[in-house]
C-alpha cells in the first residue's frame, strides 16, 4: 500500500459515511411505517386483549404488520400460540 | 436551515425575471422575512390582519423597493399560533393568485401548525436541506407530510412536485469525508436536485443588511440562487460550487 492509498482509506474513514449509512437505515425504517394507518397499535391491543380471553398468551405473541404496494394493501396478523394449548374455561 | 433566506432569494430571483410575485411569512410569531427583505420598518398590516378582514391585502402587501414586481406579505408577531386558519389562507392565497406568477410560502421550521399551513395549497415544494444527519432526517419526515396532509393529496390530485436544495454546503468538507455529499443527500431523500449553495459569508454579510442574498451577484450563494431559480423555471444549468475553489499547489501534488 502506497502512500497515497494511506491517505485515501483513511479519508473513506471520514464520519459522512457513518452518517449516511446511520440515515439510509432510518429513511428506510420512516417510511415504511410513514403508510401504515393509525389504528394499528389499538388494533393490536385489542386483538391480544380477546385472545386473551381465551388463551394464555404472551403480550408479544401478536404481531400486527402492514404493507403496501402499488395494487394492494396487506394487513399481516401473526398470533403465537403456546405449545400446550391451555384453552381458559368458558 | 435556510428556509428564510432561501424564500427571500427565490422570490427575488423570479420577480427580477419579470414574474410578478408575492413571498409570504408564514412564521407567525416569529417573523423574520422582513428583516431578511429590508422592509421591517414598511410593515403595518400582516398576514393574520388579512385574513381576519382587518386589512384588505394590498394593504399589507409591501412592494420592494428595489424591485417593482415582488411584494413581502409578513407574518404577525401575535402568540397565538392558530391565527392561520385553513381556509383563511387558502382565501388569501386564493386572491393573490388572481394577480400573481408565483406565491413563495416561507414555512416556519417544524412541523406544526404554521407549517402544514405553508404547505397545504402548494404546487411546488422545495426542501432546504444541510449536509447534516438531523436536517436531512427532518427533511424526509417533512416529504411524507407533502405526500400525504396537502390539499392535493386529500383531493387526490397530482402529488405536489418536490425540489431539494441544499445549503451551507462545504465541498472541501466533503473531499475530507467529514460533511455528507451532495449525491449522499440526494440518494438518501432520492429528489431532484433544484441546487446546492454553498457556506458563504456573503450569506450572514447579506441578512446583516437586509439584502436577499441574490442581488449579490460577485458572490458564490448568490450565483448559485440565481442558478436555482433559472433550473426551477426549466433552464438546464450545471452544478457549480461543488468542487474546492482553488487547488493548491499541495493538493495537486496528493493527486486528491
Amino acid at each position: 500500500m502506497g502512500l497515497l492509498d494511506l491517505f485515501r482509506s483513511h479519508r473513506q474513514r471520514g464520519t459522512a459515511s457513518i452518517a449516511k449509512e446511520r440515515l439510509q437505515i432510518l429513511v428506510a425504517h420512516d417510511r415504511a411505517t410513514r403508510n401504515q394507518p393509525s389504528y394499528l397499535p389499538r388494533l393490536q391491543q385489542e386483538i391480544l386483549e380477546v385472545i386473551r380471553k381465551y388463551v394464555d398468551v404472551d403480550m408479544n405473541a401478536v404481531s400486527v404488520n402492514y404493507e403496501q404496494d402499488e395494487t394492494r394493501e396487506v394487513l399481516e396478523l401473526n398470533i403465537v400460540l403456546p405449545e400446550a394449548t391451555t384453552t381458559k374455561g368458558g | 436551515m435556510g428556509k428564510t433566506t432561501t424564500s427571500a432569494a427565490l422570490a427575488m430571483g423570479l420577480a427580477q425575471r419579470g414574474h410578478r410575485t408575492a413571498v409570504i411569512d408564514f412564521d407567525v410569531g416569529l417573523r423574520n422575512l422582513d428583516l431578511i427583505m429590508g422592509c421591517e420598518r414598511r410593515v403595518v398590516y400582516d398576514f393574520v390582519n388579512v385574513i381576519n378582514g382587518e386589512a384588505n391585502i394590498n394593504q399589507a402587501l409591501i412592494r420592494d423597493k428595489r424591485c417593482d414586481a415582488l411584494y413581502v406579505l409578513p407574518a404577525s408577531q401575535t402568540r397565538d399560533k392558530d391565527a392561520l386558519t385553513k381556509d383563511g389562507v387558502g382565501r388569501v392565497l386564493e386572491e393573490l393568485s388572481k394577480t400573481f406568477d408565483y406565491i413563495v410560502c416561507d414555512s416556519p421550521a417544524g412541523i406544526e401548525h404554521g407549517a402544514h399551513m405553508a404547505m397545504y395549497y402548494a404546487d411546488d415544494a422545495v426542501v432546504v436541506t444541510n449536509p447534516e444527519v438531523s436536517s436531512v432526517r427532518d427533511s424526509d419526515r417533512m416529504l411524507g407530510i407533502l405526500s400525504s396532509k396537502s390539499r392535493r393529496a386529500e383531493r387526490n390530485e397530482a402529488p405536489i412536485r418536490e425540489y431539494l436544495l441544499l445549503t451551507r454546503y462545504a465541498p472541501e468538507r466533503v473531499a475530507k469525508g467529514e460533511m455528507l455529499s451532495v449525491n449522499d443527500v440526494r440518494e438518501i431523500l432520492s429528489l431532484d436536485l433544484l441546487g446546492v449553495i454553498p457556506e458563504s459569508k456573503a450569506v450572514l454579510n447579506a441578512s446583516n443588511s437586509g439584502v436577499p442574498v441574490i442581488l449579490d451577484t460577485e458572490s458564490d450563494a448568490g450565483q448559485a440562487y440565481h442558478d436555482a431559480v433559472g433550473r426551477y423555471l426549466g433552464e438546464d444549468l450545471p452544478h457549480r460550487f461543488l468542487e474546492i475553489k482553488k487547488k493548491g499547489f499541495f493538493s495537486r501534488l496528493m493527486g486528491g
